[in-house]
């Protein structure tokens, strides 16, 4: 890969000065990806800003009814963490199916975001609560914010700082696994939450997305039975040597009805 | 027989060196004032090169050098090897193309090297690659099979007109559509014998240095000899000896790692050409595409059956893919690497069989686990399940009603080979056992009541062992006692270490902790040293032990006779003891005293240093059997396969270490088992290898298996004095036949005959929509 | 421009000056000369790599080397103890045949250590789902397996 000038703001406000100051700049946070592609040499920043050592944007704390997990708080410690174990059980879960063991020492919920990778679990576990992105600017639903392959709705010098999860009566994550790169073929997400019920899909498409449909059977009754014949279309879903889109639609509805028989 | 000798459970020598950070592998070693190499490889699967511009590279920083393949055609390096001649019928020689170590006008698959750049830094060798311009005029490319073998492909060798390099038939075909003719039924079989990338988990690296006019390179090979002679003669234009190459700790063999590869003739050719040493560290995207790929087979099979369910006849078409080149031994896997068995381990008078193998624009082909075998075994357990469909026969009585009997050994094969020994109804009945067949049909309602389908599988397979017909192996005593084994053999994760110590304690008496192996370096190796491979070294090395320690024995019968002032006639030799009457010395003594010229008969020579060149009859092949039998478990709705229970039962005849068999027989399983569930390579329409990465390509990892249950029935081997049957390659022959049955005993309830691997949920859900789908229509 | 690292591995602390772009795993092995610890992918997959930082499994080939400055790194060298006694887990590994050619082995071993210390008892099940990110070719798991599952229990049944 070829070489950077490496930052270690202590700070959001200084990581965000850093970035403003250097164009082809990249921000740092697990680098489970960004490393990886900068050894393949598909990209080659600058700099990279490590936000390793701003103290106050890590780890998990209750604000009234929402579960505040900080932008650097790893998988493994979403995972293993007490507070998100006791209150978004779902959430713990996912999180612990994140990659392999080692990844999830380094791997971050804010830098997993930010990535938007189509096939990412947080993806769903954000927008299936009904999770709300705090930057350094302003706040953003989880349904403002994945935008489509890799893109999301930050804008260039806005830093993700926190992750707001409103804490759901009840949510299940089931995951199929692509025997590779075990990223997630399909995931999907079942909550119920205080507004009602979400059901969020990651894999399938090109960006993580609700499958309203199903939201709206469930809202009327949350039974296995209420989505059997409820299908997404193939057309807008992934279509790839792994799985047809077909496969896929399929399987979004076979993890809805077995998230919502988890209940 | 002591707690070390042959038959025992021993715990590998090597293990505490490699579980504490002390192994050498060739990317530990450096050496001084290196410079790195990076290979600039072509990313189009097919086109001609019109220029390749080095200037801009050659300037940036660090660049010592940047070479194509004219620079090395202009030092008179040659081509690579294709060991493999083969005639038609009507006697018209293969097409045999030529491969140059970088390829000078034209490219034929992804990957392959147009030109080395030799830089201060790895980083500096790699950014100088990226600036090296090569002009291509991009041609059609083919990358499948099928299409390769079709008159539409576009042709990739035009000299040669067609990209099939040869219709090979073992007889004409008319000779058994006599027999075929007269069969009640007539089943057959159209099978993808998947591409898989071997995969060892030590990426492919070299690192080369010339001095006083000598070679000396470390890489991972199985073996150096041959690789040695091959780049003195092709590449040095050296004698041998002005070669060394050694093969420290190596990550991983399974067949793939026992050739010689272009990228070791350039890092070899380039350190004479700027004297100055070269490392190359090939990372996990070259390797896969530079390390030669297995399999990729599709057969078409008949099977005629008489009123009785016996095989009448068997037809069987192959078309192997041998990728842009035919390498080291391509086209000879499918004819006489497996081709030939596919009747496996039953009794088959009438066969006819033709393979074409078909240059592509996909890397090479060559020994994989199996190397042929597993191909044959599988399309004959196919066939077999096919033939109990068709029948109505079970699954096992098909079977049980055409394997050869034990009174029918030594089994002459149709196409000449003699079997030694086995006891196949033996296997079967022992494994069914194990696994519990009976009490199946309980469990698969168990699995229903879950929503579940469930199925059980069973594989019979044998395989021809032995490899190449010769080797050395050499033991020199100390005159402390103690031995070192000089071993012909090359040791990369069978344990050989531990096993050759066994055997010398056995043979010798000689302490296990007091036996030290040496291997892998071709300056201190046997001059005939062969390397490991094809499931060879029990056998080969194992029996070439055996003969040298009797030449140590033999000479030192003679030794002890007049250190005992007695008669070599009179002197027996047991458990590092000679004796002669109520005298004794023991094999200690005697090697201390070889030494010394003044206990020797006149002209002895002194010490204690003996070695055997063991040249092997072609009637002394050896043949590992089994039957394997799988239970799995299909989730309907996602397709996905979970694998409960395999239970293998191996002839490997006389185990010298269960421990370590038992390992062989896992690895080999897994390695099985991975091609018909995850393994997918997929090259695309352009040639490009979509599957280039662990990211894509499926690796069976721990989640993907469950416990293997490995049991023997050991029938000895007859033609070899140690009575031992190859071992390594067994489960990667058992495993995808067992695999795709159970897989398809699950689903039979969709009346899903078949299904290609790998069978991956994507492909198994699609069969069963279009299964149901035909059932509907 | 380099950057000065200092760590401490294997309890011993060790300083350099690297390129920013220096890998965790490319100070360990060509820096510090301790090459028990593998490079078998490039893309985060095959685990040959792993190490522990602060005390977890990481993969060091998807660090950079200043990452880990300030931090303690333990490799496979540093498992056993001082006189030669293997960790219980490299033991297992030696008893339950959990190695061949010994190159995936240093990963799995680190990462082994990291299940174990995660999972008192572990099960099978919990084992194989643990393993994902280490590859091994040679031993079809079994071994590797077996052997967690045994020094998983060993280290819990120590502590109790």
């Amino acid at each position: 890969m070829e070489n950077f000038g490496y930052h270690t703001p202590a700070s959001v406000a200084d990581a965000a000065k850093l970035l403003d100051a250097n164009e082809d700049a990249k921000l740092m946070s697990g680098g489970m990806t960004l490393l990886p592609t900068l050894k393949q040499r598909l990209a080659a920043p600058s700099d990279l800003i490590d936000l390793a050592k701003i103290p106050d944007i890590k780890g998990v704390c209750r604000d009234g009814d929402e579960l505040v997990i900080g932008a650097m708080t790893t998988h493994a410690e979403v995972h293993e963490n007490a507070l998100v174990r006791e209150l978004i059980p779902g959430l713990a879960s996912l999180a612990g199916q994140i990659g392999d063991p080692a990844v999830r020492h380094r791997g971050t919920i804010g830098g997993s975001c930010a990535n938007a990778d189509p096939a990412a679990d947080y993806p769903a576990g954000t927008l299936g609560h009904g999770a709300t992105f705090v930057t350094n600017k302003r706040k953003i639903a989880a349904d403002d914010f994945f935008l489509g392959l890799f893109e999301t709705a930050l804008e260039p010098g806005e830093i993700i700082v926190g992750v707001r999860f409103p804490i759901p009566v009840w949510s299940h994550y089931q995951k199929l696994r692509h025997p590779a790169s075990g990223y997630a073929v399909v995931g999907v997400l079942v909550a119920q939450t205080k507004s009602g019920v979400r059901v969020a899909v990651t894999g399938a498409g090109p960006s993580a997305f609700r499958a309203t449909a199903m939201e709206e059977a469930l809202a009327k009754d949350f039974s296995v039975k209420a989505i059997e014949g409820i299908t997404v279309d193939a057309d807008d879903l992934n279509n790839d040597i792994h799985a047809s889109a077909a496969y896929r639609a399929h399987v979004v509805t076979v993890l809805a009805k077995r998230a919502v028989a988890a209940r | 027989m002591g707690q070390f000798g042959i038959g025992q459970p021993v715990r590998r020598k090597e293990d505490v060196r490699l579980l504490t950070g002390k192994g050498q592998y060739t990317d530990d070693v450096n050496f001084d004032g290196q410079t790195w190499a990076a290979f600039v490889r072509s990313p189009q699967a097919h086109a001609k090169i019109l220029s390749i511009d080095t200037s801009a590279a050659k300037a940036a920083p660090g660049v010592v050098g940047v070479f194509t393949g004219t620079d090395m055609k202009a030092d008179g390096v040659g081509t690579l090897i294709t060991d493999v001649e083969f005639k038609d019928l009507a006697g018209k020689d293969m097409f045999r193309p030529k491969r140059d170590f970088m390829t000078i006008d034209r490219v034929r698959f992804v990957g392959e090297i147009v030109a080395v750049v030799l830089a201060n830094t790895q980083a500096q060798a790699k950014a100088a690659a990226e600036l090296v311009m090569v002009d291509y005029d991009g041609l059609p490319a083919v990358g499948s099979t099928a299409f390769a073998a079709s008159p539409d492909s576009p042709v990739i060798w035009e000299e040669h007109g067609s990209n099939v390099g040869i219709h090979w038939e073992n007889r004409p075909e008319a000779e058994i559509d006599v027999h075929m003719a007269k069969a009640k039924t007539r089943v057959t079989v159209d099978i993808v014998n998947n591409r898989v990338v071997p995969n060892p988990m030590e990426p492919r690296c070299a690192v080369s240095k010339w001095e006083n006019g000598e070679l000396t390179m470390y890489a991972p090979t199985q073996g150096g000899r041959r690789i040695q002679q091959g780049i003195a003669k092709i590449v040095m234009n050296l004698p041998a000896d002005k070669v060394r190459i050694i093969s420290p700790d190596v990550g991983g063999g399974f067949g793939i790692r026992g050739k010689l590869y272009p990228e070791l003739g350039v890092v070899a050719w380039a350190a004479r050409k700027i004297d100055r040493p070269v490392k190359w560290r090939g990372d996990r995207s070259e390797t896969f595409v530079s390390d030669y790929h297995g399999r990729d087979q599709i057969n078409h099979a008949e099977l005629g059956l008489d009123a009785n369910g016996r095989v009448v006849a068997l037809k069987v078409r192959t078309i192997v893919n041998c990728g842009a080149y035919f390498a080291e031994n391509g086209p000879r896997l499918p004819i006489n690497g497996g081709g030939r068995i596919i009747p496996g381990v039953y009794d088959i008078e009438n066969f006819y069989f033709s393979v074409r193998p078909v240059l592509s624009n996909t890397v090479p082909t060559d020994t994989y686990r199996g190397a042929g075998r597993p191909e044959a075994n599988f399309l004959m357990e196919r066939l077999m399940d096919a033939a109990a469909d068709a029948t109505g026969l079970a699954r096992d009585e098909i079977r049980r009603r055409n394997v050869i009997k034990p009174e029918q050994f030594p089994y002459r094969t149709q196409m000449g080979m003699l079997i030694d020994s086995g006891d196949f109804i033996g296997n079967m009945d022992m494994a069914m056992k194990a696994a519990d067949w009976a009490g199946f049909d309980a469990r698969r309602a168990e699995s229903a009541k879950r929503g579940k389908l469930r199925g059980i599988g069973l594989s019979n397979f044998v395989e021809p062992s032995g490899g190449r017909p010769t080797e050395e192996m050499r033991i020199a005593v100390s005159p402390e006692g103690k031995a070192t084994v000089y071993a012909g053999t090359h040791s990369h994760g069978q344990g050989h270490e531990t096993v050759w110590a066994q055997l010398l304690e056995s043979f010798l008496g000689i302490p296990f902790e007091n036996v030290t192996l040496v291997q892998g370096d071709t300056k201190i190796m046997p001059k005939e040293a062969a390397g490991t491979f094809g499931s060879r070294s029990s056998w080969m090395g194992g029996v070439g032990l055996q003969r040298s320690a009797k030449r140590i024995v033999e000479k030192g019968t003679k030794i002890a006779a007049n250190l005992m002032q007695s008669e070599p006639e009179k002197v027996s030799f047991d458990a590092g003891v000679f004796r002669a009457g109520t005298s004794s010395v023991t094999l200690a003594e005697v090697a201390k005293a070889s030494y010394e010229p003044k206990n020797l008969p006149d002209g002895m020579e002194p010490g204690l240093d003996e070695s055997y060149f063991l040249k092997r009859d072609p009637e002394e092949f050896n043949y590992p059997n089994g039957t394997h039998v799988i239970e799995v478990e299909v989730d309907p709705d996602l397709g996905k396969i979970e694998m409960l229970n395999y239970i293998a039962v191996d002839d490997c005849g006389k185990v010298l270490n269960p421990f370590i068999v038992h390992g062989q027989v896992y690895g080999g399983v897994a390695q099985g088992i991975g091609q018909a569930m995850t393994e997918m390579t997929v090259y695309d329409d352009e040639g490009q290898l979509v599957t280039g990465s662990f990211m894509d390509y499926g690796m069976p990892r721990a989640e993907h298996l469950s416990m293997i249950d490995a049991l023997f029935n050991e029938v000895p081997c007859k033609t070899n004095d140690l009575g031992v049957k190859g071992a390594g390659e067994a489960g990667a022959c058992g495993a995808p036949g067992a695999f795709v049955s159970a897989v398809c005993d699950a689903l039979k309830g969709y009346g899903i005959r078949h299904i290609d691997m790998p069978m991956t949920p994507d492909r198994v859900w699609a069969t069963i929509q279009k299964a149901k789908a035909g059932k509907a229509a | 421009m380099l950057i000065n690292v200092n760590m401490t591995i294997n309890g011993k602390a060790v300083s350099g000056q690297v390129e920013a772009r220096t890998l965790l795993v490319e100070f360990i092995r060509d820096h510090q000369r301790l090459t028990g610890t593998h490079v078998g992918c490039d893309t985060t997959q095959c685990g040959c790599c792993t190490v522990h930082v602060d005390g977890k499994a990481v993969k060091s080939c998807t660090m950079l080397a200043v990452q880990a400055t300030g931090k303690s790194v333990i490799t496979i060298e540093g498992l056993a103890q001082a006189d030669g006694t293997l960790h219980p887990v490299q033991e297992a590994f030696r008893e339950h045949h959990g190695l061949q050619c010994g190159f995936c082995t240093p990963g799995m071993v680190m990462m082994g250590v990291d299940i174990c210390r995660r999972h008192p008892n572990a099960d099978e099940h919990t084992v194989r789902q643990e393993l994902e990110g280490n590859i091994c070719r040679c031993t079809g798991y079994q071994g590797i397996v077996e052997a967690i599952m045994d020094a998983s229990a060993k280290m819990a049944g120590g502590k109790a």
